[in-house]
């Protein structure tokens, strides 16, 4: 059991997490440019160039044309102030603690509860709730989760999180390459002439690693997203100076058995709580987009000041109760 | 020939840190006195709001005379204390309006024609908001002033901003006795 954690502890062992996961992503993608490039005969640069080439493309795509496709895959559609008052409040009052221009701001007509945020920077930035959230929670529990999805903005986790995906995806690309070259130009390298013992060592090396690195890409990749989940839990805490009301909202959305109609995989990892909910139980958690709700009452509650006494309390609402205000 | 070079890089690399810092202590005192307008900003909306709010309310509640003359003091009070651009004393006013508006709300919630009038409601939001905006801004600017005020102290910094004479931001607090107080509600 880890010691209490304050809030300022809390976001500064995030972000160092997140900056170590994504240096551990550049240096596999690093390797895997360098020793599948030299197993295939390529200078090692060329390989990570090409890798960084085409799956930069794709990047580019998901930057620029991202944000609509995300709100139109929701079904989300932009309100205005006279419809929904006090949402457009809790948004402007987490803008204002975090010192960011507030985001344009949607909703999701679903019973489910769920929220995501997305967008370029601060100032270009989108929030949608659903219709379920504005329902089930009250405004200390919306306001932790307004503030989880403002603390996702200025933190600039969409561009990293776009970042990473790029280079997950460079690294899938040159370990394609080096499978589709063993079929074509296989034959031709077991007559090459030259090199010899380290010719082949290498081309083991890069055997191995073509097989291994894709699925290292995807690992790193869920620790990275579950590290900036928990961290935008912590800024949450810092930006209302309440986690107790985010635990509150978590522990609500997590219980509520509605699906989430336009939940698909695509953007799964962009909502507050995962909605792909049996996928989420199935999967190993290891792929886990979203760290387990328990574990993330539990670290909210550790920088209240609390900890629970047994495991079993940790989903149940009734024998834990924060201050309901309106 | 080597020597000079040397040294001409060392004072070009010096000279770059020199800036650098500058720039940043600049960056972090103009975000201070941003957080700050902020705060203003929001002080200003309350001032509007607190007489419709009052308004609507004063009449079912004739009785209540002196809750809202003690109101009206403070909102002048704080008013004056803002102009002045003064932190400690415009944040005693203001803390001594909030004070003072606690009954206020305390009463709506008990008068159940009142709370149930959809003016009074949408008013409250707004005040229940305006109060968190106003709580907000002066986080931001508390822990904007404390990145800055870090930043002085620290060194190699802080000799850099002796050189420029930066002074440190006070923090907005609130040194008010009546505000610290229980609310008391008498009917």
């Amino acid at each position: 059991m880890e010691a209490r954690v304050n809030l300022y502890q809390a976001k500064s062992r995030n972000r160092r997490d997140s900056v170590l996961l994504f240096l551990g992503m550049g240096i596999l993608f690093g390797l895997a440019g360098a020793l599948i490039g030299g197993g295939l005969g390529m200078p090692p640069l060329g390989g990570v160039a090409i890798g960084l080439a085409v799956a930069g493309i794709q990047g580019a795509v998901g930057w620029f044309a991202g944000d609509e496709i995300v709100l139109s895959m929701s079904g989300a559609r932009e309100v205005d102030y006279a419809e929904f008052p006090q949402l457009f409040n809790v948004v402007e009052e987490m803008s204002i603690a975090a010192g960011i221009p507030a985001p344009r701001i949607f909703v999701i007509e679903d019973s489910a509860p769920n929220a995501f945020a997305t967008g370029k920077k601060p100032g270009k930035a989108y929030v949608a709730v659903t219709t379920g959230l504005l329902d089930k929670l009250n405004r200390e529990e919306l306001q932790g989760v307004i503030g989880h999805e403002i603390a996702h903005i200025r933190n600039g986790d969409v561009r990293f999180g776009i970042l990473m995906a790029v280079l997950v995806g460079a690294i899938v690309l040159l370990c394609d390459m080096f499978w589709r070259s063993m079929r074509f130009g296989g034959a031709r390298r077991s007559r090459s002439s030259k090199g010899g013992s380290a010719t082949a060592i290498l081309f083991v090396l890069a055997v191995l690693f073509a097989i291994l690195a894709p699925i290292l890409a995807k690992i790193i990749q869920m620790a990275w997203s579950r590290q900036r989940e928990y961290l935008a839990d912590a800024s949450s805490a810092e930006l209302t100076r309440n986690p107790l009301g985010l635990a509150s909202a978590l522990r609500k959305i997590a219980h509520d058995p509605e699906p989430l109609e336009a939940a698909n995989r695509a953007m799964q990892h962009l909502y507050i709580v995962n909605p792909v909910k049996p996928l989420e139980e199935r999967a190993k958690l290891v792929f886990a987009t979203h760290p387990p709700v328990e574990e993330r009452v539990r670290r909210l509650e550790s920088i209240a000041g609390f900890q629970r006494l047994s495991e079993a309390e940790n989903l149940d609402s009734q024998s834990f109760a924060p201050s309901q205000g309106q | 020939m080597v020597p000079w070079l040397i040294a001409l890089g060392a004072f070009v690399l010096i000279a770059l840190w020199f800036a650098a810092v500058y720039n940043g202590l600049i960056a972090l005192r103009n975000q201070v006195k941003n957080a700050w307008s902020q705060i203003d900003i929001q002080l200003k909306r309350r001032y509007d709001l607190i007489p419709n709010l009052v308004n609507t309310v004063k009449g079912f509640m004739k009785h209540e005379k002196d809750i809202f003359e003690k109101i009206a003091t403070a909102r002048q009070a704080a008013m004056a204390a803002g102009a002045s651009g003064n932190v400690a004393a415009t944040a005693q006013a203001e803390g001594a309006l909030a004070a003072a508006m606690r009954p206020l709300f305390a009463l709506v919630e008990n008068y159940p024609d009142l709370k149930s009038n959809q003016n009074v409601q949408s008013l409250m939001e707004e005040l229940t908001s305006t109060e968190n905006k106003i709580s907000f801004s002066r986080q931001l600017y508390n822990d904007v002033v404390t990145q800055f005020n870090t930043k002085l102290e620290s060194i190699p910094t802080n000799v850099i901003a002796g050189m420029f004479q930066f002074k440190a931001a006070e923090f907005f607090q609130v040194e008010n006795a009546v505000e610290r107080q229980a609310v008391k509600v008498e009917f």
